[in-house]
């Protein structure tokens, strides 16, 4: 076996036996059980670092390894189970083992002394378990097993605290939601499977550009997938959970913003990129454009630190969705790679930030004031200054700043929408999408920055009590922040502003097998013609943000609250989330509902009452009248009456029985008569 | 006279009567006498037999037997009839009629 596929089996399988071990017996390990779980992704993250050397060793842009086996024969209907490892699965692989790893470390001190310690780390490597099946799987039908079990693990970890009913309803909601999307995906997959008779992303991909699979149906097809994408990666209309999801621990959060659950989505369609067809496409980008710039519109009036985090994760998986759409798959990956490392860092600040305030809140014997409102924070700089700059980092990476890994990725994105309008002038909406959504990027998480960290205390009374988070929790911090800097992603060149480095050398972009669809070539082409206006628009408008936010929340010269007053619709809408769950409640929810009650009308109070309690009332009356001809005539007739006639005949018998001698002595002679009389006669 | 018929009409005649005895009397004694006329029609008929018969004198000695038996039954059924009376304080066979009960 190839020492790859060896290595995948160790890392598929090891998340699994750790996450059965600590929920059977984790209560009983010592402390818990938490070193099975972190031992196992430990050492799945020195398995995935091995790959990921090797890969870079061999440096192959066309390296693939595959390998399968049969799982249901049942002759036409043949479903092969396998792994697919190439550069993509590499390092998707090292994201989620590396992210994953700092999880369950930053958890070691955030989760200490929860009555279900063991229990949540069962639940983390059951989470990493699944995501690595995505991960490796080569077909559609383990992509799909995986993709459940990721949402199992999503509700079982959004509604960890499930004691607090709205971290239940958040656990249930991410559920449901993501079932909505699932129903799309499942359709996709079931059109592909029957137009091509199997679920190998190779044989699917033969199908495709040999032109057997094509037009509409593979359309539809890759909407289907698509749609699966867009309820995992929450976007818009089904982005409602993610912001729901911060009911979690932090950093579940963490792990479920940049490695595992929402990552899925856009790896499946970076996966599936070569068999979307370019009206597909079409649709993909717009709902991933419209999502980055709706998100970040509602991220930049939230007071709830997670809540900020939960929308920009919301905005910039928009912006991979849209990168998708526009062709710069390549680029929408690599935003997913540097994402996850600053996205996790932010999350992980925030969950050190958090903490403190927890802390700081119960000393003072303050149950009342939320620890996540910012409106509560302020001046921490001094007081966690470890956390400050590691947020700071992550913070102009995603605002996508120079010198910063964000910038790198986003500019790839950026320029790939400035391509694609530049081909499609119809499509002018796309770049302005993400150039609008990049500006907000970096005016919020500013905004986040400035009103956590700076100005002067909101509560003074719990400055005192603030101190930075222990070393389990600052080790990512640190080593996340520093993986925001370009110099991981552009080796070995060392120029801040290249588009070339080992990621875009190993992991080369295919030209979609659609027939008709422009070629990777061309698409390369193009985004490096809009390269460098991309990145003077995209430099711009961050710094255009941050001077914004530098404005308004650090030197108030632009009061935040007159213009929140000039534009009070606008800032309702975003403050509400532009009343989307509003909306579902009132034009989904209720009348689905109410449909339901109508139906339950119909099952209860016709069906049940007439056709099954009437089947219930003829069968009681069947069945006495079968009793009382049983008991009545069957019974009493024959069975007793043969008793009875035995009962008369002795009564008659018994008077021959007269107990006086002679008459004995009497019938005997006349037996012996009769005996005579018969002898004589015969 | 001197024919075989005539003793067993004699015999049956003695058979009879004493049967009747055994089913009509009320008293155990009669019935007991009416038992001995029935042995005895049989030793009439034993002593024909030996004469007219050719049992020679194998008759005889059942006769003799028969007369023995007689008197050790006519024994036996008078303790019965004093136990009878003993318990009944009277020797009517209707009223030994226990059994029925």
């Amino acid at each position: 076996m190839n020492i790859f596929i060896e290595y995948s089996l160790f890392i598929f399988f090891l998340p699994l036996a750790a996450f059965l071990i600590n929920i059977f017996f984790g209560k009983r390990l010592p402390r818990h059980g938490d070193w099975v779980s972190i031992g196992a992704v430990l050492f799945t993250l020195a398995l995935s670092m091995a790959m990921f050397a090797g890969m870079l060793f061999s440096y192959d842009p066309d390296f693939r390894v595959e390998s399968s086996f049969t799982w249901i024969n049942l002759g036409d209907f043949n479903i092969q189970l396998g792994f697919l490892v190439d550069n993509i699965t590499i390092t998707m692989l090292l994201v989620v083992a590396l992210i994953s790893s700092m999880s369950h470390i930053f958890s070691i001190k955030y989760m200490e002394g929860d009555p279900l310690y063991s229990r949540y780390y069962a639940y983390l490597s059951l989470f990493t378990f699944s995501m690595n099946g995505i991960v490796l799987s080569n077909n559609l039908m383990l992509l799909y097993m995986s993709w459940e079990l990721v949402g199992l693990s999503s509700y079982l970890l959004i509604g960890f605290w499930f004691a607090k009913k709205s971290a239940a309803d958040a656990g249930m909601k991410a559920f449901l939601t993501n079932r909505v999307g699932d129903i799309g995906f499942f359709i996709g997959i079931m059109l592909l499977f029957t137009a091509v008779g199997s679920v190998v992303y190779s044989d699917i991909f033969t199908s495709v550009a040999d032109g057997n699979l094509a037009g509409t149906l593979l359309t539809m097809a890759g909407i289907g997938l698509f749609i699966g994408a867009m309820g995992k990666s929450s976007q818009f209309p089904l982005h409602i959970w993610l912001p729901d999801a911060m009911e979690g621990p932090t950093p579940v959060s963490a792990l479920m913003h940049a490695a595992t659950m929402v990552a899925a989505g856009v790896f499946m369609m970076v996966r599936m990129f070569p068999i979307m067809t370019p009206d597909a496409l079409v649709f993909v980008a717009y709902i991933g454009g419209f999502t980055a710039l709706f998100a970040s519109t509602i991220a930049i009036t939230q007071n709830d630190i997670k809540k900020v985090l939960a929308y920009s994760t919301v905005s910039q998986l928009g912006f991979m969705i849209m990168s998708v759409g526009t062709g710069a798959y390549v680029a929408a990956f690599f935003h997913l790679v540097t994402h996850a490392a600053f996205k996790a860092n932010l999350f992980y600040g925030s969950g050190s930030v958090i903490h403190a305030m927890h802390h700081a809140l119960h000393k003072k014997n303050d149950h009342e004031t939320d620890p996540q409102d910012m409106r509560n924070m302020g001046g921490f700089k001094s007081r966690m200054p470890t956390t400050y700059r590691a947020m700071l980092v992550s913070t102009l990476a995603i605002a996508g700043v120079p010198f910063f890994s964000g910038f790198l990725s986003k500019d790839a994105i950026l320029s790939g929408s400035l391509s694609f309008a530049n081909h499609h002038p119809e499509h002018f909406l796309l770049p302005i999408f993400g150039f609008s959504a990049a500006l907000l990027t970096a005016f919020y998480m500013f905004r986040l920055i400035y009103m956590t960290f700076h100005n002067q205390p909101q509560m003074p009374e719990l400055i005192g009590e603030i101190h930075e988070s222990p070393k389990e929790m600052t080790f990512p911090l640190v080593l996340l922040a520093t993986l925001s800097f370009f110099i991981f992603y552009t080796l070995p060149y060392f120029n801040p502003f290249s588009d070339h480095g080992w990621f875009t050398y190993v992991i080369e972009a295919k030209t979609s097998l659609v027939h008709g669809a422009p070629s990777a070539h061309a698409i390369a082409e193009g985004i490096h013609h809009s390269h460098l206006s991309a990145m003077i628009i995209s430099v711009l408008v961050a710094g255009l943000g941050i001077l914004l936010a530098w404005q308004m929340y650090l030197k108030k010269k632009l009061s935040a609250e007159r213009y929140a007053n000039k534009f009070s619709t606008l800032h309702r809408l975003s403050l509400n989330k532009f009343y989307i769950d509003e909306l579902y409640a009132r034009f989904i929810y209720t009348p689905v509902l109410k449909l339901a009650d109508k139906i339950a009308f119909l099952d209860w109070d016709l069906y049940d009452k007439y056709v099954v309690d009437g089947f219930g009332k003829f069968t009681e009356w069947f069945s006495d009248l079968i009793g009382k001809m049983d008991y009545d005539g069957l019974d009493q007739g024959i069975v007793d009456g043969a008793g009875r006639s035995v009962h008369r005949l002795g009564d008659i018998l018994r008077n021959l029985q007269t107990g006086r001698l002679q008459n004995y002595i009497l019938f005997a002679l006349f037996g012996v008569i009769l005996i005579v009389i018969v002898q004589t006669m015969v | 006279m001197d024919q075989l018929q005539n003793y067993l009409f004699i015999a049956a005649a003695l058979f009879s009567l004493g049967l009747f005895a055994v089913i009509t009397r009320r008293n155990a004694v009669a019935v007991l006498m009416g038992v001995e006329l029935i042995l005895n029609s049989a030793n009439v008929n034993f002593l024909a037999f030996s004469r007219f018969g050719g049992m020679n004198f194998n008759g005889h000695v059942f006769a003799l037997f028969v007369i023995i038996m007689a008197a050790a039954e006519a024994a036996v059924a008078l303790a019965i009839i004093i136990n009878l009376y003993n318990n009944y304080q009277s020797i009517n066979v209707d009223e030994a009629s226990q059994l029925k009960r």
